[in-house]
């Protein structure tokens, strides 16, 4: 057909709802997807550079300003890095503390994703607020929901961005059983709208696509993978932290100031929602699995547009856990356990809401550090994300420009990037030559 | 809806959301007023905003807000433009304020900083500084905070709206603390605070949880560095302990920049 001979570059320069700077470029030659590119021009900001002399217990705060939607989980793989390198694990309460803090991260990232950045794709809306128009009620409860997770965070952390109440052996300060009480109203409401959401996302339409990477998450017997784990992933990987770098190399690209991550052997993998369920879903709490049963969704998922199914069932899982932590919270004798440095390398892995984050340091007997390795959710995702674009675009030929740039946001969206993380806000630049 | 909004509508204020090298926690700030966000989208018109809508209107706009410094030339001359479309330009946050965390660059080696951290750092374009906002174009308010308070933002927007000055307190964090009720972590306990140097408008949060602040607001008015120092010696903190604490969140910010010897860094 004489349209498909037409080779044409389809681009948007300024991704909207996502965090961070970026640009993508689609070239279509002859009905077929030429080129594919996802440049990320969100300046570099060197953090893994000046950590270098710091004192191990400020990567805690330092690394958390690197996203300001998932803080804890930098303060989180940063701090068990630190504590598994000086021999300290930190358990009962004041791990439940911890765990409880990054619930409340889940949920107020989750809720903005899910409702106000890739909601408005498959809506049909330019953002939450144009939503509000015609859907107030959900709007409405979305903002609730999201405070539920914010008033998590300011209670147990301080405040909702860069929360500052994590040190090296546990907390600066234990909240009083008072404090955790106030929650719990917010949350019990904040658990109704969560199981709407999964009724409602269950209910959008979705493009037809499935990817078939292997699957990336952290896993831990009896709990859904948040703060700590073994990564292992569905094709049999089971490893502990301080082996991520055997199992994962990180390239630069010359277009992007995101390094990409893949697999040694150079396989592609992901890393977020879809892995945590399809190899931790039976860790999901009971209500949390009943809805996912509810909506038909079960593991593994690999559509990644159903991501925002994935991610409305965690939001369940969240709120539900955050509600028991808080039934069983006892205040601890100390606020935190003595911790004392010791020279060596410690590794530290967590699940930011949008995927694995690790962290490597080395440090003196000092505590002073020598040297950091930081990989992030996105940039660990960035070859999929590409691959996916690929596929989307390959079988929406059909679409118009206009219809074909909406639907390769919509597949950016799906991991909910964030791109300062991976130093990294997206332009879309589609081309059929 | 009020009677009045039958009458003929007043055209509402542009407010557009921009950002350079940055988080993006502080415009997230705007998003996490969630019992404000939909009376104020209703007030303003949120023109461009791209963290939250892809709706985007052409300036000139009434208000701008600018989270992040300036760290690369297209950003340098990104930010005239903002300056030109903008009546007021109100920054947001230690990385717009004060040139922000990243600005550890300008006391280190750039061109190190880059071949720490990329393979191939002739990719790289960045400049040697972090700069604040201030240093490029007129500034007509700064908001401090790393991250911002999100009721600080709400003042400035709805003195905006009312056409008056915010009412932002340019006193130190130790003012907040007392009004908190507080026990001061110095005298109590010895631990080394910030706080009499420090902006206030966090609400002082960290002595609250048993710590010292650690000066994300950036220095207040007039603040005594040096004698803090001698206090923090005198408690026992090293010199690299000073240092560190004074050069991190607004470490180009001056009185902080030259707080402390730099020689621990």
């Amino acid at each position: 057909m004489a349209s498909e001979k037409r080779t044409k570059t389809i681009r948007t320069d300024t991704l909207a709802r996502v965090e961070g700077e970026g640009a993508m470029r689609v070239r279509i030659e002859a009905g077929r997807v030429t080129e594919v590119a996802l440049d990320i021009y969100e300046p570099p900001r060197f953090f893994e550079a000046f950590l270098r002399g710091r004192d191990f217990a400020e990567a805690i705060d330092i690394t958390s300003r690197i996203c300001g939607i998932c803080p804890v989980a930098y303060q989180m793989s940063a701090v068990t890095a630190m504590e598994s390198l000086c021999g300290v694990e930190v358990g009962g309460q004041l791990r439940a503390l911890r765990r409880l803090l990054y619930c409340g991260e889940w949920i107020e990232s989750h809720a903005l994703h899910v409702f106000m950045l890739h909601a408005p794709d498959f809506l049909g809306y330019a953002g939450a607020v144009e939503m509000a128009k015609d859907h107030p009620a959900i709007v409405a409860d979305a903002l609730k929901l999201k405070k539920a997770g914010n008033q998590v965070m300011r209670v147990v952390g301080g405040r909702e961005v860069h929360p500052i109440n994590l040190r090296v052996g546990g907390l600066h300060r234990a909240p009083r059983k008072a404090e955790l009480a106030t929650l719990v109203e917010g949350l019990e409401r904040a658990r109704e709208i969560a199981l709407g959401a999964v009724t409602l996302t269950g209910g959008l339409d979705f493009p037809d696509y499935v990817q078939n990477f292997e699957m990336v998450a952290l896993a831990q017997p009896g709990e859904y993978p948040i703060d700590r784990g073994r990564i292992v992933s569905n094709s049999g990987l089971d490893i502990p932290a301080a082996e991520y770098m055997d199992h994962f190399v990180e390239s630069h690209v010359e277009r992007s100031h995101a390094l990409h991550s893949h697999r040694t052997d150079g396989s592609t993998y992901v890393v977020g929602p879809l892995a945590r369920f399809a190899t931790s879903f039976e860790e999901l709490t009971p209500l949390a699995r009943e809805a996912a049963a509810g909506v038909g969704l079960r593991p593994p998922e690999r559509n990644p547009f159903r991501s925002i199914v994935v991610r409305a069932v965690e939001l369940v899982g969240a709120v539900d856990e955050a509600l028991e932590l808080i039934a069983a919270y006892e205040e601890p004798d100390a606020p935190a356990v003595e911790v004392t440095p010791r020279a060596g390398v410690g590794h530290g892995v967590s699940e930011a809401p949008r995927g694995l984050l690790y962290h490597r340091y080395e440090i003196d007997d000092e505590g002073t550090i020598l040297d950091a390795v930081i990989v992030p959710p996105t940039s660990q995702n960035q070859t999929a994300i590409e691959a996916d674009l690929r596929g989307v675009v390959e079988r929406s030929l059909e679409l118009t420009d206009a219809e074909l740039s909406v639907r390769c946001e919509q597949t950016i969206r799906n991991y909910d990037p964030c791109i300062s993380c991976a130093t990294h806000f997206l332009k879309l630049d589609i081309d059929r030559a | 809806m009020s009677p009045r909004a039958a009458a003929p509508a007043r055209r509402r204020l542009k407010l557009a959301v921009w950002k350079f090298s940055s988080c993006d926690g502080c415009q997230l700030s705007l998003l996490d007023c969630e019992d404000e966000l939909l009376a104020l989208a209703g007030a303003v018109e949120i023109a461009y905003f791209p963290e939250a809508t892809s709706a985007t209107v052409r300036g000139p706009y009434d208000l701008s807000l600018v989270e992040g410094s300036i760290t690369t030339q297209a950003d340098r001359e990104r930010i005239q433009r903002v300056r030109s479309a903008s009546r007021r330009v109100v920054t947001i946050g230690a990385c717009a304020t004060a040139g922000g965390i990243q600005a550890l660059r300008n006391v280190g080696s750039v061109d190190e900083f880059v071949s720490i951290v990329y393979a191939h750092p002739d990719y790289i374009s960045t400049l040697e500084t972090s700069t604040p906002i201030c240093d490029h174009v007129a500034v007509d308010f700064e908001l401090h905070g790393c991250p911002i308070d999100k009721l600080q933002l709400l003042e400035v927007i709805g003195a905006q709206l009312a056409g008056r000055r915010p009412q932002i307190a340019s006193t130190s964090v130790c003012t907040e603390c007392k009004r908190r009720g507080t026990v001061c972590v110095v005298v109590a306990h010895g631990t080394p605070c910030l706080g009499p140097v420090t902006h206030a408008g966090c609400g002082a949060i960290c002595p609250a949880y048993d710590r010292g602040c650690y000066g994300c607001f950036g220095p207040m008015e007039t603040p005594n560095v040096g004698a803090l120092s001698r206090e923090m010696r005198e408690l026992g903190s090293s010199e690299t302990a000073i240092d560190r604490l004074f050069h991190t969140y607004n470490a180009s910010a001056e009185p902080f920049a030259s707080a402390g010897s730099l020689d621990g860094l």
